[in-house]
């Protein structure tokens, strides 16, 4: 009796090991796991994070067919607060105990730069979206690291160079004071200068200050003719506001935002907004295409026109998922292998691909803000493309140890 | 007018208009301080609440009530926010403070700093936790001002008078009123007070009250410049405790000198060298104590 029910349980366990070793070639845990961390509840989650975010990846899982390789796709999210000891420790949660395969959104650099290392050394797919220091497929370059939409180096290329060809030769900074306001503040000096501008001061100012009125007055007095505001989200939406009640666009002084979204130009209103130039790496208004695919995404998502952090997070999952059954299986090699093998060419990503250093090389554009809009959310026109090959560093430029030679 | 002067001028008023803030908040904190001998450490989450009843009043209300066209704008506002925090100091002062008032004061100020973390953590947990802008500012108070050396946006001028004019009020009727009188006296020797037949406890919660109706109003009247959010009045909470320090325990005159003067030379310090401008209230409250230690307005033990 004994034995049979030994020999019961030893049968047992080796079926379960054979499906279990089984299951590993293909999918493991037979599950394909997606975690979206992102800014839920702060200065990002609306146009970066955020259910917008959420929506956007869900929404592909579903047109994907909601399985691959005849597994389940499963989506997961998470606020890590904009703190990065927050971010890791869920992401630690999610790779060691619900076996997440990848980990895309990863709003906030600070965020994004430790997650992606902590990720990468437990071997998983990070695919920051909404982060935007060049580092990360810079010197923080990983191997599962990839970088999806944008970074600080494609951002004043087209905004920086369109204002100083437009006189606006000396600059004052209003900095984010961590790794991404840094990082966009050094690209963007790089191009002012490399075009005969000067920097002639900044501020740093602390993620999500809502007065910024007495860095605003620093900024008057020092005389430069452009502000530059290297923030983001609500940070910039206020700056802005402020900037126009003390009076310092009426005084002639000429605001550019270096990373702008068609969220904040709709919170700040088309007239304060008016004539702002900022580059994107998506516009819903820019082709056929585009806005056959915002149309979906309003009816998915509810009420909300989509910012370009919002496509790349479809585009994204649409490309892992992809990436996963030309690949048979979601082992983070091999996937990763063929993310860089395939073309990304989408209403998104126009001619794009990732490089070896994870960077998504894609077409930016630089928009401009205006009044007459047909929609709500009509609100710039697209004045120029910028190819992907000009926008974003070479990959000797970026500086990414693991492809220098 | 020469560009210095100018900045001085332009970041002293912005100075002067933080300053609002340091000295209600160190008035409410002096009066609650020289009546009941305890350090409401819940005096910025107070504020803070002050701060949301203002936004709950314009925007959420009236959708949970039903109505969802009622905005309760600010002018009503201005009135029945401090009230409904008096309020609620009251119940704290009644249900929880008094029956510390036998043992050391530092149980009471652990008591204030444990209602402090509640208040925060009950709003992150239902609001925003980054800050929600007030959208309640009234038309009147809209638009800005040239005062010459700046643009100054009209609210935070009225915010500048109005305070001044308050804490004004506040300092007549306790040093120069029979009821300031009385709360004095109450202050010096509680039993000789009770001896005349005056409700001393009664007195106490009122005057908890209005300390914390102070704050109420304070937070009020943040609203329209900063974002609404449950951390606000913990920013605050340290600075304060600095200005009354420095300004002397207990000083009316002490709190509202203090507070204007130290927004002020804040202010001016980001003329000079913007990162000390948080720093340089603390490095001042180190000499104060070093040099004067019952402060600058406190009387010498």
């Amino acid at each position: 009796m004994k034995s049979a029910i030994y020999a019961g349980v030893s049968a047992a366990a080796l079926a379960l090991g054979a499906h279990g070793a089984l299951a590993q070639d293909a999918v493991s845990d037979g599950v394909v796991k997606i975690g979206v961390l992102g800014d839920m509840s702060g200065v990002y989650s609306t146009g970066f994070s955020g259910k917008g975010a959420v929506d956007a990846v869900k929404m592909a899982v579903r047109d994907f067919g909601g399985t691959v390789l005849g597994k389940p796709i499963e989506v997961i999210s998470a606020d890590h607060q904009n703190k990065a000891d927050v971010a890791s420790a869920t992401a630690r949660q999610w790779i060691d105990q619900d076996h997440v395969d990848m980990i895309t959104d990863l709003t906030n650099s600070a965020v994004a730069l430790a997650v992606q290392q902590l990720a990468s050394e437990k071997k998983t797919i990070t695919m920051a979206t909404g982060a935007a220091t060049a580092d990360l497929t810079g010197k923080a370059c990983t191997q599962y690291g990839i970088h999806y939409g944008y970074d600080t180096h494609a951002l004043p290329v087209g905004t920086a160079s369109a204002v100083v060809k437009n006189g606006g030769d000396s600059w004052y900074f209003i900095t984010a004071d961590y790794a991404f306001g840094h990082a966009l503040q050094n690209n963007t000096a790089e191009v002012v200068e490399g075009l005969g501008g000067k920097v002639v001061g900044s501020s740093d100012v602390p993620l999500a200050t809502t007065d910024f009125s007495s860095y605003l007055l620093q900024a008057q007095s020092s005389g430069a003719k452009v502000i530059g505001l290297a923030n983001a989200g609500q940070d910039t939406v206020n700056a802005i506001k402020q900037a126009h009640e003390f009076g310092i666009v009426a005084g002639g002084q000429q605001l550019a935002g270096m990373l702008v979204l068609i969220s904040d130009v709709k919170s700040l209103g088309t007239d304060v907004a008016n004539g702002l130039q900022f580059t994107t790496g998506w516009y819903w208004n820019q082709d056929d295409e585009s806005r056959k695919w915002e149309a979906e995404y309003e009816k998915f998502s509810g009420g909300e026109a989509p910012t370009f952090p919002h496509a790349a997070d479809y585009s994204l999952t649409m490309a892992y998922l992809n990436a996963v059954k030309a690949a048979g299986t979601d082992d983070p090699d091999k996937v990763r292998a063929e993310l860089g093998k395939m073309k990304i060419d989408d209403f998104f990503a126009k001619g794009g691909h990732i490089r070896a250093d994870g960077l998504l090389e894609h077409d930016m554009y630089l928009l401009k803000v205006k009044q007459d809009g047909t929609d709500p959310w009509d609100v710039a026109d697209v004045v120029r493309t910028i190819p992907g090959n000009e926008a974003y560093a070479s990959l000797e430029e970026g500086g990414c140890p693991l492809v220098q030679k | 007018m020469d560009p210095m002067i100018r900045l001085i001028l332009a970041q002293g008023m912005l100075g002067l208009n933080n300053g609002v803030f340091y000295a209600m908040l160190s008035l409410g904190l002096a009066v609650i301080f020289g009546l009941l001998n305890v350090v409401n450490f819940a005096h910025g989450a107070l504020y803070m609440l002050g701060a949301f009843l203002a936004l709950i009043l314009y925007s959420y209300l009236g959708t949970w009530i039903g109505m969802a066209d009622l905005h309760i704008g600010f002018w009503p506002t201005l009135i029945l926010a401090p009230i409904l925090v008096a309020c609620f100091g009251m119940l704290i002062e009644r249900f929880l403070l008094r029956r510390l008032y036998k043992l050391d004061p530092i149980y009471s100020l652990l008591l204030t700093f444990g209602v402090t973390l509640v208040l925060q953590g009950v709003f992150i947990n239902f609001f925003n936790a980054s800050g929600t802008p007030y959208p309640g500012m009234p038309e009147s108070l809209k638009g800005v001002t040239n005062l010459g050396f700046m643009m100054f946006p009209k609210y935070r001028l009225f915010v500048i008078v109005f305070s001044i004019i308050v804490c004004l009020a506040v300092w007549f009727m306790i040093e120069r009123t029979r009821i300031g009188a009385r709360l004095r006296a109450g202050t010096e020797n509680p039993e000789l007070v009770k001896a005349f037949g005056i409700n001393v406890p009664l007195m106490v919660m009122l005057t908890f009250g209005f300390g914390t109706g102070l704050a109420g109003l304070a937070g009020v009247l943040a609203a329209p410049i900063y974002s609404v959010s449950p951390l606000m009045g913990a920013n605050l909470i340290i600075v304060i405790f600095a200005v009354v320090v420095i300004g002397g325990m207990g000083s009316i005159m002490g709190a509202v000198v203090t507070g204007f003067a130290l927004g002020l030379v804040e202010g001016v310090t980001k003329v000079f060298y913007a990162p000390a401008a948080n720093t340089v209230i603390f490095l001042l409250m180190v000499i104060v104590l070093l040099v004067r230690p019952s402060g600058l307005f406190g009387r010498q033990g």
